[in-house]
């Protein structure tokens, strides 16, 4: 049963509940009034000593318990120390997270020599490139995504076809369009430019005579071709190398992490209880009046909180919110071929190149790889220093927050498999049919132009520094 | 400090906090349920302590019949997820092979928020087919720094 806390302001604190109450429930109409003077009639008032109102000098008023359970669980302070990567033997490694660094903003690892894991994850932007589709040495389909603390996510890429950080990494290396390289290329170089630092963190190099220039499983058909002629042991160690390099980019990844933000520690303070009862009017407030409406919508009806909630402001899963597809012709199927993709991939936590053990990879056993939901489902991006970072979405879609939030009030159709913003309710909870339109289908989000704004503004405040750790923090273990 | 609560409170913060905090008033979170059609009683056991959000875990499960004998070789699917937002689980979990006694065990459970799950049970065994729907709250990490 949920429970409200009764101060001295009971009376301003009702009529701002009654106000919001009208607001989230246009349809109930009488009923918030009704139940507002039922309950002032029934309700005797606690004295000032009583109750635990968080006051604030901000206006926007106080959070209920719920609020503040939720604000809670939204705070980097909250967000768990890095799971360690089985699969990965080497990532805590200094020397591994130094030669990650370099090989990071290497260029000569793609076929222009132009293009480095930094072009398109530039730290100076964010870890990603301001761009609505990535550019490599050839046109991507999707959006760069940022590196920052991608090591607490279980999949990469929008659509997870990959499940480790490592193995996220090879991919852009040997994709036509991004670097443009193959397999031998790459190994080769790593021979020829790192092989003190790679052996430093490996071990040997394994013998590769008779490694051709170009071969790969992934490129040309001639590239692919010389790749098959080998012997499965010169392969093999090929790919051993390879994998290598891509644990070693991830031991730097791994170490780059967000800053508190002025949201956060608007919320620390919130949580304080040195502040609790005391009036903070001297303090200055960390929030506008406009930016705390947007972040009580954000946890209420805008229902933001769905989907981007945690410390990161993502649940890791894939989700369908109807955005619309770039290239209408050939719609992204975003999660639903990835799922397959990632359990066939051998560079995944079961393949021959992890160092993980089968027990560890409890992710890949527990899959959800076959479900209508997944069609066009795409991996909720974290909102940290979003307002940092535009365009939004896979393919870039849309050029600003208001963009945003105006397709989430807009609430489309999906052009592939169906939108969770209007999926029809099967549970017939109370809420969904006060809500449904004529169609049966539910409506979901309903804000006013200036709702949408404090909601864009709210938004900027979970702008924060970017931070390389270099300590080693104590990970706890986790199955990936 | 003195609490107030009332079920038109409640009710108001029902409708005033529309995000999906709040679940439906008087939600059975019983870890002891009869399945519909009276075939089995099923016990639920979470792990302790609560996971974190997002972390694989498993459930300890016991089926018996109503008479309370445990129930052999029953072959249990899983299913569920969050009414409120209509998505299902995150992951396939599996119900292990019959352990002891009646008892097996749900591996691969995920819960991706807080909020109000529902974990459905559908049971095959000598004493018949049968389902089962547990609803549980998974709670916020806030109180752990």
């Amino acid at each position: 049963m949920p429970v409200a806390r009764v101060s001295r302001a009971a009376l301003a604190a009702l009529a701002a509940l009654a106000a919001r109450a009208a607001r989230a429930a246009p349809a109930a109409g009488w009923l918030p009034a009704l139940l507002l003077a039922g309950l002032l009639a029934s309700m005797p008032f606690a004295s000032a000593a009583d109750g635990q109102r968080r006051s604030t000098a901000i206006a926007g008023g106080d959070w209920s318990d719920e609020e503040l359970a939720v604000l809670a669980s939204l705070r980097l302070d909250a967000l768990p120390a890095m799971s360690v990567d089985p699969s990965n033997a080497v990532e805590g490694r200094p020397e591994a997270v130094a030669l990650g660094r370099r090989l990071f903003g290497d260029a000569r690892f793609s076929r222009n020599q132009a293009v480095s894991c930094a072009s398109c994850h530039d730290p100076a932007l964010q870890f990603q490139d301001g761009r609505p589709l990535a550019i490599g040495v050839g046109a991507g389909r999707r959006r760069s995504m940022p590196v920052v603390a991608a090591g607490h996510a279980t999949w990469l890429f929008w659509d997870g076809r990959k499940d480790s950080l490592w193995s996220q990494a090879l991919g852009p290396l040997e994709d036509a369009v991004e670097h443009g390289g193959n397999r031998a290329r790459h190994v080769h170089l790593l021979q020829a430019h790192y092989r003190g630092d790679y052996e430093a963190v490996f071990g040997p190099m394994p013998d590769l005579t008779g490694l051709p220039d170009d071969a790969g499983p992934l490129g040309s058909p001639a590239e692919q071709a010389a790749w098959a002629a080998l012997a499965p042991a010169l392969r093999e160690a090929a790919s051993r190398v390879f994998a290598n390099l891509g644990k070693a980019i991830a031991a730097y990844e791994k170490t780059l992490a967000y800053g508190p933000s002025r949201f956060d520690r608007h919320v620390e303070r919130l949580l304080d209880p040195l502040a609790q009862g005391e009036p903070l009017a001297e303090a200055e407030p960390l929030l506008s009046p406009q930016e705390a409406n947007g972040l009580r919508l954000f946890i209420g009806k805008a229902e933001c909180v769905t989907c981007h909630n945690g410390p990161l402001f993502t649940d890791q899963q894939f989700h369908n919110t109807g955005v619309p597809p770039r290239e209408s012709a050939q719609p992204d199927r975003g999660r639903a071929p990835a799922a397959l993709q990632v359990q066939r991939d051998e560079f995944n936590c079961v393949g021959p190149f992890s160092d993980a053990t089968p027990d560890d990879c409890q992710e890949l056993r527990f899959i959800v790889a076959d479900d209508p939901s997944l069609e066009a489902a795409f991996r909720t991006p974290s909102l940290r220093n979003v307002a940092l970072r535009p365009p939004y979405m896979h393919a870039g879609q849309f050029a600003s927050l208001d963009e945003v939030i105006a397709h989430y009030v807009k609430a489309p159709a999906a052009a592939v498999g169906q939108s969770e913003l209007l999926r029809a309710d099967g549970h017939g909870s109370p809420r969904a049919s006060a809500r449904s339109d004529r169609k049966g289908d539910r409506r979901r989000i309903r804000l006013t132009a200036g709702e949408a704004r404090d909601l864009a503004a709210f938004l900027g405040t979970l702008s924060g520094p970017i931070v390389e750790r270099t300590a080693s923090q104590p990970a706890s273990s986790r199955d990936r | 400090m003195s609490r107030i609560t009332s079920p038109a409170l409640g009710l108001i913060a029902l409708i005033a906090l529309a995000g999906c905090a709040t679940p439906p008033p008087q939600l059975d979170l019983s870890l002891r349920r009869p399945s519909v059609d009276g075939h089995y009683v099923v016990t639920l056991q979470p792990p302790s302590p609560a996971p974190a959000i997002n972390q694989l875990h498993s459930w300890q499960m016991k089926v018996e019949t109503p008479a309370g004998q445990p129930v052999a070789k029953a072959r249990i699917a899983i299913d569920g997820g969050m009414p409120q937002h209509g998505h299902g689980l995150p992951t396939r979990p599996r119900a292990t092979p019959e352990l002891a006694d009646g008892a097996y065990r749900l591996e691969g459970m995920k819960f991706s928020m807080t909020g109000w799950w529902e974990i459905k049970l559908a049971i095959k065994s000598a004493e018949g087919e049968d389902t089962v729907t547990f609803n549980t709250m998974v709670a916020a990490p806030g109180a752990a720094r």
